[in-house]
């Protein structure tokens, strides 16, 4: 079950995450979960958005490089050992991580964790198999 | 000042006597062009068909222009004049914007040539008793293996190391108690800013002088690099097409560079109109090579901008000084002493398919070194989200540079549509170092 980050390319310029916030808060997208790949010259805003669609067509109308990518949500509780647990599923799973980045929920005592995966079919499988959350795109709107 | 001459007779001849020499010289030259293909359909067309319609230096004029595209479309050799059995030396350009061009030497030529650097070489007040470190590429470069003759034959002790490994420059300079260098001025800043990590000052050395070349550089460079090392620094002007180094040179007052006109004849033009500028104005330097039978090349633009000095200089030389390059009427840049066209980046940048088609080349200055930027804007529909892919992206545009101008860049990427557009020409060259 996955789920469609958006990937922005982002060059180093003031102001330039602002705009592309911006955009997405005026349309009425809600952001669930972000991070930011930088290099000492441009960067990678990756985030996952309740209404991904949208999001992607208002950037492709404004100009803004950006691109869907599969990524895998999970969501785990808030406590000490929570992340942990599942990286020990996926490490004895033998799934590797090409990278993840997490997000606190307001309103449950759950965490949302956001991976890419190389084989991200094997990592569905070995995450269910132990029981963990996968969260599929038509729940995020809720969360 | 002491000064001291190479040829005393011809260095500080009568300028009329300098005049009636050049006459004949280029009447002796006319008679090689009209050896070869090239300038036997150049100049029977321009009324010049023997020596002989070469009446007065005016006459000059009537020769057109050759300039660097000539010798292109007359490679490899349609500017020969006489037979290979007769050559003993060439030297060519790279190509890497093209066509190669070639330069070739009899020994008489090479005598001539070898001649002239001797007497640059003493003009700066250098002598047999010094040693000499010829840091210049040896090779196809006319840099390292024309001063190197000129060195040995004013009975310097010549140490042929040529261009790079700083360690081992700086191990020469210390064993051999080198004395004079011959070195670009990048290089030399380089040089000083590696000493400490050897545990080295200039204290430990015994350099005294340095002729540098193949970049153009300001007087404020020249003063900053004297005070660094505690050296004398002199310009050194040259360029394949007029033999190489030693076209002109600073003699020891350090007053901008006389130019040997015994061997070349200078003039300076409007680059637009093909006139000649006013005294003292600024204009694209012309040479007439008077020296070379095996290739002659009659009134050849450089491509060079620079003036000439009216007033004559206190060392009694009756050559006269032009100034420092002081830009170019093309577009190729000289980045650490490298020389690199424009259209070379574009058309790497254009052969790798995840670049736009905007881009933007950006020129700084670094602790004396020069540093080369290129922008280019991404290709949206190729953007796949992954940082790797974006930094592979830009090892690959640095690589492909490299493989044609063969320096490192700096690689930035852009979104689409933010650098600079342009409608008609674009400017596409920032060059922000210094000004000469």
């Amino acid at each position: 079950m996955k789920i469609r980050q958006i990937s922005v390319f982002l060059e180093n310029r003031k102001g330039r995450l602002y705009e592309v916030c911006s955009l997405l808060g005026q349309a009425g997208i809600n952001i669930r979960a972000l991070t930011i790949a930088e290099t000492e010259s441009f960067g990678v805003l990756r985030m996952v958005v309740n209404k991904p669609d949208e999001a992607i067509s208002l950037f492709r109308k404004h100009n803004i490089t950006a691109n869907l990518t599969d990524v895998v949500a999970v969501e785990v509780p808030d406590r000490p050992g929570g992340l942990a647990e599942v990286l020990k599923v996926l490490s004895d799973g033998n799934v590797n991580v090409e990278y993840m980045y997490a997000f606190v929920e307001k309103f449950s005592e759950k965490a949302l964790l956001v991976f890419r995966f190389d084989d991200p079919g094997r990592a569905h499988q070995v995450l269910s198999r132990a029981g963990i959350t996968v969260i599929s795109e038509k729940e995020l709107p809720n969360l | 000042m002491e000064i001291r001459y190479w040829n005393q007779r011809l260095e500080t001849l009568p300028r009329h006597e300098l005049r009636q020499l050049q006459l004949e010289r280029l009447r002796e030259v006319v008679g090689y062009a009209l050896q070869t293909p090239f300038y036997q359909k150049r100049l029977p067309k321009a009324g010049i068909s023997s020596p002989e319609d070469i009446r007065s230096l005016d006459d000059l004029k009537k020769i057109p222009f050759t300039v660097k595209d000539d010798l292109r479309q007359a490679f490899p050799k349609g500017l020969l004049a006489v037979d290979m059995e007769k050559v003993v030396r060439i030297h060519s350009s790279s190509g890497t914007t093209g066509i190669p061009t070639v330069i070739y030497y009899t020994a008489d030529d090479l005598d001539r040539w070898t001649d002239l650097l001797a007497r640059s070489i003493v003009a700066t007040g250098a002598g047999p008793a010094d040693v000499f470190q010829n840091m210049m590429s040896y090779g196809l470069f006319t840099g390292g293996l024309g001063m190197h003759y000129g060195a040995e034959r004013v009975g310097m002790a010549v140490i042929p190391v040529g261009g790079g490994n700083t360690q081992r420059q700086l191990q020469i300079m210390r064993d051999f108690r080198t004395t004079v260098l011959h070195i670009t001025p990048s290089y030399l800043l380089h040089i000083h800013q590696r000493m400490p990590e050897f545990g080295l000052t200039p204290a430990d050395l015994n350099l005294k002088k340095a002729w540098m070349g193949a970049e153009p550089h300001s007087e404020n460079t020249r003063l900053k690099l004297q005070e660094l090392f505690g050296i004398d620094i002199y310009n050194s002007y040259g360029l394949s097409e007029m033999n190489g180094p030693g076209v002109a040179f600073e003699c020891v007052y350090k007053n901008d560079l006389h130019v040997w006109e015994d061997g070349y004849i200078i003039e300076i033009i409007d680059p637009r109109t093909g006139e000649p500028v006013e005294d003292g104005q600024e204009g694209e330097v012309v040479f007439t090579n008077l020296i070379r039978h095996a290739l002659p090349l009659l009134r050849y633009r450089t491509r060079d901008l620079a003036f000439l000095h009216p007033e004559p200089c206190p060392c009694g030389r009756t050559a006269r000084r032009m100034s420092r390059i002081t830009g170019r009427t093309d577009d190729m840049l000289i980045i650490n002493g490298v020389n690199v066209f424009p259209s070379q980046i574009e058309e790497v940048l254009m052969s790798i398919p995840e670049v736009g088609t905007n881009y933007q080349i950006h020129l700084s200055r670094h602790e004396g070194l020069d540093r080369l930027t290129v922008k280019v804007e991404i290709y949206s529909k190729l953007f796949t989200g992954d940082l790797a892919a974006l930094e592979a992206l830009k090892n690959k545009i640095n690589e492909k540079l490299r493989a044609s101008i063969t320096i490192n860049s700096r690689i930035e990427l852009h979104e689409p549509g933010s650098l600079p557009a342009f409608e008609g020409k674009a400017k596409r060259v920032v060059d922000e170092r210094e000004k000469l």
